[in-house]
């Protein structure tokens, strides 16, 4: 994996007009053509985060370069790079979705290209819906306008606000398909998202954020594997009266109705337990017909995280 | 320069206006006729001649500045209001866009409306008045720095309005009375002496006054003090947007 660095956010901190401090001394690379996940609960200062990459908000305190740019002094440069989809719905609700699309294009100083509006409109399902006016689309209609007018411009990144809020399976699945297939062709992404199991699946990345302070930032897998425990599931032939004395040393679980053995480890330990408590199993007599181990899931870990945090 | 973005914002901007014909162009038209029946036709053939002009055509010029000031206001404050309200303002904000294309963008969509729309009235008048103008280049310059000084006003309250009353309430409590006591429907010499000292402070009798000088050669006060006066404002309006947009000013948080 390419491991240059594409935007480059240190000692970031924004405290707002009312003296609400939003980012408290931020540092953060995101690396060119990932996919970078940004966590955190609601207000924890995602979206002031990418509004002052992308240039809508002012930064207190610290500096953002992007691909060597100051984003103030080479705002231009900066900002033709990137490509926003926010959060809230704002539309022009008069306009047509081929005019507000062709509008964002212009803004961001490329000549026209319907060829282009055509296939991003294409590629978002978008085409039949282009003479319509904005008020006469769905939420999820309009989040992919968004999203189409952000892709109009052909950035290298993309900043995504919780592109899926509001947006049906299988079209979350179509808009996945699509940023892998930009993330392909090179373009740098990052999205925030409450789904966290779209991150688990997506992102190559994860940077967790807390009121307002970057607690971590991780290789998803790294991450997974760092903090995540595992369980070994023993699906037993017969069912047990309680967990035997031999193996109370260890942290199991008996489940009756699925007549399961559950044991919770730490994957990531030197010395796992597994043996031995296989070994334990056999000397109390204890036969199985099947195995199964589940690692758990970035929600899990994450919530562990904020709760820790607090 | 990023032309493609004042174009895409300048023509987004002219496209709202021919959605809105009605309210922005025929609205202000209609009521222009209306000041010609009521005071060209009805009073105003009771009213003698000022200084050799009929009644009729002496409001001419004060009736076009009664429009241009108002709908420059209206539509350049409208412009920049409206996506702030929607929120649609986040991408201009995102976009690689200085604040002099912004600006050239909104404020030149605005005054090229004023400017349509002026050149509509006066044509519209020639159907009521005889009219004459003796100086078709200085009446020009009047009609475009009038358009351009009042679309950065309208931007300016665009930007400083937080809800759609404080859009309003500038042109109506401020901008309305001192055009009406500005001389668009008399000369100032027609009235007490002391009133027409007081009158001396209302800016839009400059414009009124250099304006109708370019069509009839009379003018309440010289045509360079109006000159200066209307410099004077453009300046003022100039040199406040830029403050807005260095500090962001309601725009950015
Ligand atoms: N314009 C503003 N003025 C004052 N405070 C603000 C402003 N915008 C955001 N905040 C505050 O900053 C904090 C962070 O907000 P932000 O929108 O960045 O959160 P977020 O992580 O995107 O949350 P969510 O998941 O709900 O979208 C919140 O407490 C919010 O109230
Ligand atoms: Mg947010």
């Amino acid at each position: 994996m390419n491991k240059q660095s594409i935007i480059s956010i240190q000692g970031l901190s924004k405290t707002y007009d009312g003296g609400f401090q939003a980012l408290e001394d931020v540092d953060l690379e995101i690396r060119k053509g990932e996919i970078f996940a940004l966590l955190g609960p609601n207000g924890a200062g995602k979206t002031t985060l990418i509004n002052i990459v992308c240039g809508i908000v002012n930064p207190t305190e610290g500096r953002v370069t992007v691909d060597g740019h100051d984003i103030i002094t080479g705002y231009r440069a900066t900002r033709s790079m990137i490509g926003l989809v926010p959060q809230e719905l704002p539309t022009e609700a008069f306009e047509t979705v081929w005019n507000t699309v062709s509008f964002s294009r212009g803004l961001f100083g490329k000549p026209a290209n319907p060829g282009h509006i055509e296939s991003v409109l294409k590629s978002l399902s978008l085409w039949d819906k282009k003479d319509n006016k904005m008020m006469t689309l769905s939420g999820g209609m309009k989040r992919r306008v968004l999203i189409a007018k952000a892709l109009s411009h052909e950035p290298r990144i993309l900043f995504l606000d919780e592109p899926t809020a509001g947006v049906d399976v299988e079209l979350r699945q179509d808009m996945w398909n699509l940023v892998r297939g930009l993330r392909d062709s090179g373009v740098t992404i990052i999205l925030t998202t409450h789904y966290i199991e779209e991150a688990e699946q997506m992102a190559e990345r994860v940077g967790v954020i807390n009121q307002g302070s970057l607690i971590l930032v991780q290789e998803k897998q790294e991450l997974m594997d760092r903090l995540g425990n595992k369980q070994l599931r023993l699906h037993l032939h017969e069912p047990l009266q309680g967990i035997p004395a031999s193996l109370s040393g260890f942290d199991l679980e008996f489940v009756p109705e699925s007549c399961e053995l559950v044991y919770t480890y730490h994957s990531q330990r030197e010395r796992t337990g597994v043996t031995m408590l296989l070994l334990a199993l056999g000397e109390a007599g204890i036969t199985f017909h099947d195995v199964d181990t589940k690692q758990s899931s970035l929600e899990e870990i994450f919530v562990n995280l904020v709760t820790w945090e607090k | 320069m990023n032309i493609y973005a004042v174009k895409a914002i300048y023509v987004f901007e002219m496209a709202r206006t021919f959605r809105t014909i009605y309210q922005s162009i025929l609205a202000p038209v209609i009521s222009t006729s209306l000041y010609f029946v009521v005071f060209g036709a009805a009073i105003g053939s009771r009213i003698t001649a000022v200084e050799g002009v009929s009644y009729g055509a002496f409001i001419v010029p004060g009736l076009v500045m009664l429009s241009l000031l108002t709908q420059s206001i209206s539509n350049a404050s409208f412009g920049i209001y409206f996506p702030r309200f929607t929120g649609t303002i986040y991408e201009v904000l995102s976009a690689p866009i200085s604040y002099v294309e912004i600006l050239l963008g909104y404020v030149g969509a605005a005054a090229t409306k004023s400017i349509i729309l002026g050149v509509i009235i006066l044509a519209t008048a020639t159907l009521f008045v005889p009219l004459q103008v003796a100086h078709p280049l200085i009446m020009l310059t009047f009609l475009v720095l009038t358009s351009i000084t009042f679309s950065l006003f309208g931007f300016i309250i665009g930007i400083w309005a937080d809800g759609f009353e404080k859009l309003q309430i500038i042109p109506l409590l401020v901008v309305m009375p001192l055009t009406f006591l500005g001389g668009s429907f008399y000369s100032v010499n027609m009235l007490p002496p002391f009133w027409q000292t007081v009158t001396l402070f209302n800016p839009v009798v400059y414009l009124v006054s250099g304006f109708r000088w370019s069509f009839y050669e009379l003018a309440d006060v010289s045509l360079w003090v109006s000159i200066g006066m209307t410099g004077v404002f453009l300046t003022g309006c100039l040199v406040t947007v830029w403050w807005i947009f260095r500090t962001g000013y309601r725009l950015k948080a």
